[in-house]
C-alpha cells in the first residue's frame, strides 16, 4: 500500500452514498482521489441554477458543492474578494453592497428561465459558465474578472493559478481556461475575483422604436461615441409591455442605452448622446437610477423568457452581422431580444428540431458567430450538439481535458462527446 | 552576470546545421533563412541584454503556410524553435538557444483590416502596438494597452507576454483587449481562437495563449478591440512628505470609487533623478510623488480630479498641480517615462525589477526595499504603477565589480520574494522568460507547476517550442530576476521602458 493509499484508508469517507456534500477541501480531495482510483465519473454541482445547460451525461456520483461556501477574504480597498466556490452569488453581492462595490460583469440569473424565480447560483457556477451580462462590451466577461483560483484536478491534486493582484503574468493564465469550462477541467474550490466600485448614478435612455435596423444604428453610434455607454439592448414590440415602469409608459419596441458614472457626468453624457442620435423628446424616456437598475436587472435575469416552455438559444456574433442573421431567422417562429450593444441575441424558438437547428447553426457560423443551446426540449437535447466545435479545436480540447482530468471523471460529456 | 542554465544542447542537431538550413530553404524563400554568424548576430538577444546566445539559424517566414511548414519540419526533426517579434521583451522570452531555429516574425508587419463597425482591428503580429492606434486615430479611436515600449514592441509580442502599461488599471492588459488570434501549433496545425464575436465558446484557448510567452504556439494574426478616445484627459502631480501618505492616498482614491486611467508613484531618489534629467518640474523635496490621470467626459474628469484633490490634502500632500493643458500633462509624464536613462546617469549599471504587490502594502514593501538597500549597500530608486500594484525598483550597481553584481542579484531576488510574501506576484508585466524562471517555485508549488507543464506537453509533446523559458530548470528557486543595463547601453536606449 502506498503512502497515499494509506492516508486515504484512514479517512472517514462513506463511498456508498451517491451524493457527496463536502464542507472542506480535504473531503473534496478524498472524493476525487477515490473516484480517480476507481474510475467513477462525477457530476459537479453548485446551486443547480444552470445545470440544465450542457449535454446530458452519465455519472455515478454527484458532488454537491453548495455547502462548500463562505467568504474567505474581502479587501474592498484592494478591489478583490476571495470566496469558496459554492458561495451563493447573492451572498457575495450582499457583502459587496455594504461597501458600495459590485461584480461589474453582471452575471445572468437563469433562475427565472428554468424555474420561474430568481436563482443566481453559486460563484463557482457563474465562473464555470462564463455568461456575462449587459456590461460585457465595456468591462469584459466573467473571465476578465477572475484574478486567480484554487481547484482540484482530476487526480485529486490541489492546484492554483493567478493570485489576488490585478497585474500578474506569472505562468499560464489558467483562470481563463477554467472559466467557461463547465466543470470539466477542475473542481473549483476558491476564487479570487476583482470587484469594482458601483457607479454613483446610472441613467437609461429609452428610445421608443420598434425597428431592429434603426435600433442597431442607434446602438452602433452610441458604442462608438465618447459618451461611454455601459449597456445597450433592443426589445421588439412584443416585449415592450414587460418594461412598463413609472417613467416608461410606452409599451412597444424599445432601444435602451445605459450611461453610468458620477452624477454630473451622467447627465451631461445622456444629453449629449440624445443629441448625437438626433432624437426628439417624444421619442425618448429617461430612466433615473432606481428605474434604470430595475430595467437592467430584468434584462440580466432574462425575465422576458420567464418560465419559457420552448427553446432558448444564445447567439453571439459581430454586431455588423446581427441584422442579417435576424432577417434569416425570421423564417422560423422566433422571439428575440438583443443585448451587448448589438452583439448578443437571445432567441426563443417555438419549433425546433435537428434540421432547423443545423440550418440556424450554419447561418450563424457563416456570419462569424456561434450558438449555445441554453434551453432545449429533452428529445432534441439528446440528439443535438449543445456547443459547437470544429475538429481541430476538438483535438486540442481533448488534450487539455486530459492534462487536467486524465480519466475523464469531471462532468464527462457535458460539453462534447468524449471530453 | 551569473551563468544561466539552458536546456541541453542537442549535438546531433548542431552537426546537421547545413542540412537543416538547406531543408528550410526548400520550404521558404532561401534568402529568408539566415545561417552565417554575421547575419545571426542581431538576433542573439532581446530587451534582456545581459543574456546573449547566437541561434543555430534564423528563419523569416512570410506567410502562415510557411510558419506551419517550418514548425512541422522542426517538430518532425526535433529541432527547437524560438519565436521572436520585435525583440523588446524584458525577460528574455525570445533569447535564442544554441541549437534552435529562431523564428523572426518581422515580415508579418501589415494591418489586415480596420473594422470600425465592430470596433476592432485585425492585424499581423509584428505590427507595433502604437501603429494600431495610429491606424485608427483619425476616426477618434485607439488601442488601450500601452506598454511604454509601444513605439517598438509588436502586438504579437504583447499577446505572448500579456503586456500591460500605465493605463491597464482602467482598461486592462492585453488579455482584456483581445478578441481573437490565429495560432500555429508546434505540429504545424493552424487554428483560430476567438474572432470578432466575443467570448468564443468552448475552452478559452485565447486566454490560455495570452501570456504563454511563446511556449504553446506561434501567433500569426491578432484581432484587438479598439476604443473611442476619451474626450478629456487630465493629470494631477502630487507631492507627499512620506511614502505612507502616498500609499494611503492611493488606497483611498481607489476605495472612493475613482478608477484613474493611470496612477504612478516615484520615491524621492527617482523623483530627483528624473527631474534632473528631464526638467519635468517635479516636487524634489517630497519623499514620494504621485501622478494620477483621469480620462472621460469633462464633468467626469473634473469630478474625479476634485475628489483626488480632497483625498490628497487629507493625506498631507505637500504640493499639488493639475494639468491645465495637454502639453502640461505630457510634461508630467516626461520625467516618469525617462526613468531608465535618468538612472543611467546615477550609476554605471542598474537592474530593473518587476514585481506586483497589493496596493496597501506599498509602504511596507518600500520600507523593506530601503532596508535591503542598506543591507546590500546599493542605492535603489523606485517607480510604481500604484493603481495596479506593479512595482519597478531600479537597483544601481557596478557590473565591473563582481561583488557588486552578486549583491545586486541577491538584492533583486530578495525584493521579488518579498513581493510574493506579501501576497503579490513575481512579475506584473515583463513576463517570466529566463529572467525569473527559477523564482517560480517561490509562487507555485510542484503540483501547480506540474499542471502547467502538462498543458505544455499536451500541445508540444517534445518540448521544442521555446524551451527553457518560464518554468524552472534548476528547481533551486534561485536568485535571478532583473533587467540589466550597463553604462546606459541598453538595446534601443531611446525606447521608453515599463
Amino acid at each position: 500500500m502506498s503512502m497515499e493509499e494509506k492516508q486515504n484508508s484512514q479517512t472517514s469517507l462513506d463511498f456508498n452514498q451517491n451524493i457527496f456534500k463536502p464542507t472542506s477541501r480535504e473531503e473534496i480531495v478524498e472524493i476525487v482521489k477515490t473516484c480517480y482510483r476507481k474510475n467513477i465519473p462525477l457530476e459537479i454541482n453548485g446551486l443547480k441554477s444552470k445545470n440544465k445547460i450542457g449535454r446530458n451525461f452519465q455519472s455515478e456520483k454527484t458532488l454537491d458543492l453548495s455547502d462548500y461556501k463562505g467568504i474567505i477574504d474581502y479587501k474592498p480597498e484592494e478591489l478583490y474578494i476571495k470566496v469558496k466556490a459554492g458561495t451563493p452569488l447573492k451572498e457575495i453581492i450582499g457583502e459587496l453592497d455594504k461597501n458600495n462595490q459590485q461584480l461589474a460583469f453582471e452575471p445572468n440569473d437563469f433562475g427565472y428561465l428554468f424555474s420561474g424565480q430568481s436563482n443566481s447560483g453559486s460563484i463557482g457556477g457563474v465562473v464555470s459558465c462564463n455568461f456575462a451580462g449587459s456590461r460585457r462590451f465595456k468591462v469584459g466577461s466573467v473571465r476578465d474578472h477572475i484574478l486567480g483560483f484554487q481547484g482540484i484536478n482530476g487526480k485529486g491534486e490541489t492546484i492554483k493559478s493567478g493570485g489576488t493582484v490585478v497585474k500578474n503574468v506569472t505562468g499560464y493564465d489558467l483562470s481563463k481556461l477554467v472559466s467557461g469550462s463547465f466543470g470539466t477541467l477542475t473542481i473549483l474550490t476558491e476564487l479570487s475575483i476583482k470587484v469594482l466600485p458601483k457607479p454613483e448614478t446610472s441613467k437609461t435612455l429609452i428610445i421608443k422604436n420598434p425597428h431592429l435596423k434603426k435600433a442597431l444604428d442607434f446602438l452602433g453610434k452610441a458604442l462608438s461615441s465618447s459618451t461611454d455607454p455601459s449597456g445597450g439592448v433592443f426589445y421588439p414590440d412584443y416585449f415592450g409591455k414587460d418594461f412598463v415602469l413609472n417613467d416608461l409608459t410606452h409599451d412597444g419596441g424599445l432601444t435602451a442605452i445605459r450611461i453610468e458614472g458620477p452624477t454630473n457626468s451622467v447627465d451631461q453624457r445622456v444629453n449629449r448622446l440624445s443629441k448625437e442620435l438626433g432624437l426628439l423628446d417624444q421619442e425618448l424616456s429617461i430612466l433615473d437610477s432606481e428605474q434604470s437598475n430595475i430595467f437592467w436587472s430584468r434584462t440580466k435575469n432574462l425575465e422576458v423568457f420567464k418560465s419559457l416552455k420552448s427553446n432558448l438559444l444564445r447567439i453571439v456574433l459581430p454586431m455588423s452581422e446581427t441584422l442579417k442573421v435576424i432577417q434569416k431567422l425570421k423564417n422560423f417562429e422566433i422571439k428575440y431580444f438583443i443585448d451587448w450593444g448589438g452583439s448578443l441575441i437571445w432567441a426563443s424558438f417555438d419549433q425546433l428540431n435537428t434540421k432547423i437547428l443545423s440550418e440556424i447553426k450554419d447561418t450563424v457560423k457563416k456570419h462569424q458567430g456561434y450558438i449555445t443551446l441554453i434551453k432545449v426540449e429533452e428529445d432534441l437535447k439528446a440528439s443535438a450538439d449543445i456547443f459547437t466545435i470544429d475538429p481541430i479545436k476538438y483535438k486540442i480540447s481533448e488534450k487539455i481535458k486530459r492534462s487536467f482530468d486524465p480519466k475523464r471523471i469531471f462532468n464527462p460529456g457535458k460539453m462534447y462527446t468524449g471530453i | 552576470m551569473s551563468s544561466l542554465q539552458m536546456p541541453k544542447v542537442d549535438n546531433a542537431i548542431m552537426s546537421k546545421k547545413d542540412k537543416i538550413a538547406s531543408d528550410l530553404r526548400e520550404i521558404i524563400n532561401s534568402k529568408n533563412v539566415l545561417s552565417n554568424p554575421d547575419e545571426l548576430r542581431p538576433f542573439e538577444t532581446d530587451g534582456l541584454t545581459a543574456y546573449r546566445q547566437m541561434p543555430l539559424l534564423v528563419v523569416m517566414p512570410e506567410t502562415v503556410e510557411e510558419v506551419s511548414q517550418i514548425l512541422k519540419y522542426c517538430n518532425e526533426n526535433k529541432v527547437k524553435v524560438v519565436p521572436r517579434g520585435a525583440g523588446t521583451g524584458l525577460s528574455g522570452g525570445s533569447m535564442p538557444l544554441e541549437d534552435c531555429v529562431l523564428m523572426a516574425m518581422g515580415k508579418f508587419n501589415k494591418i489586415i483590416e480596420i473594422d470600425f463597425e465592430n470596433r476592432c482591428v485585425v492585424t499581423q503580429p509584428c505590427v507595433t502596438n502604437l501603429a494600431i492606434t495610429h491606424a485608427v486615430q483619425d476616426k477618434g479611436f485607439y488601442y488601450a494597452p500601452d506598454p511604454s515600449s509601444q513605439i517598438a514592441c509588436s502586438i504579437g509580442g504583447n499577446v505572448a507576454e500579456n503586456s500591460g502599461g500605465v493605463h491597464s488599471l482602467k482598461y486592462g492588459a492585453t488579455t482584456n483587449n483581445l478578441l481573437g488570434i490565429q495560432v500555429v501549433l508546434m505540429d504545424g496545425t493552424v487554428t483560430k481562437f476567438g474572432g470578432k464575436a466575443m467570448d468564443a465558446e468552448g475552452y478559452d484557448f485565447l486566454g490560455l495563449m495570452t501570456g504563454s510567452e511563446g511556449l504553446l504556439g506561434v501567433i500569426t494574426e491578432v484581432t484587438v478591440k479598439i476604443l473611442k478616445s476619451p474626450e478629456v484627459v487630465k493629470a494631477a502631480l502630487v507631492g507627499f512628505p512620506s511614502i505612507e501618505d502616498a500609499g494611503n492616498c492611493v488606497a483611498e482614491i481607489i476605495a472612493e470609487g475613482c478608477i484613474p486611467a493611470g496612477m504612478e508613484i516615484m520615491d524621492k531618489a527617482l523623483t530627483k533623478a528624473t527631474n534632473d534629467y528631464s526638467k519635468a518640474g517635479y516636487p524634489t523635496d517630497a519623499e514620494a510623488m504621485m501622478i494620477v490621470e483621469f480620462d472621460g467626459t469633462e464633468h467626469e474628469v473634473e469630478a474625479y480630479i476634485q475628489k483626488t484633490k480632497e483625498i490628497a490634502e487629507k493625506n498631507n500632500s505637500s504640493s499639488l498641480k493639475i494639468s491645465k493643458t495637454n502639453e502640461e500633462r505630457l510634461k508630467f509624464w516626461a520625467g516618469r517615462k525617462a526613468a531608465f536613462p535618468a538612472c543611467g546617469v546615477l550609476a554605471p549599471d542598474y537592474m530593473c525589477m518587476d514585481g506586483s504587490i497589493p496596493r496597501g502594502k506599498l509602504a511596507e514593501v518600500l520600507n523593506e526595499i530601503s532596508r535591503l538597500s542598506k543591507k546590500y549597500n546599493l542605492p535603489v530608486a523606485n517607480a510604481f504603477h500604484a493603481g495596479d500594484g506593479n512595482l519597478h525598483p531600479l537597483i544601481m550597481f557596478d557590473a565591473n565589480d563582481k561583488e557588486s553584481l552578486r549583491k545586486c542579484e541577491e538584492f533583486g531576488a530578495d525584493i521579488l520574494k518579498y513581493c510574493v510574501k506579501v501576497g503579490g506576484a513575481l512579475t506584473g508585466e515583463h513576463g517570466v522568460g529566463i529572467e525569473k524562471r527559477e523564482l517560480m517555485c517561490e509562487a507555485f508549488n510542484d503540483k501547480d507547476i506540474q499542471q502547467q507543464l502538462t498543458i505544455k506537453v499536451a500541445l508540444d509533446p517534445n518540448s521544442l517550442l521555446n524551451p527553457g523559458k518560464v518554468y524552472p530548470i534548476l528547481r533551486k528557486c534561485a536568485e535571478e530576476g532583473r533587467v540589466h543595463v550597463h553604462g546606459g547601453k541598453t538595446k534601443f536606449p531611446d525606447i521608453p521602458r515599463f
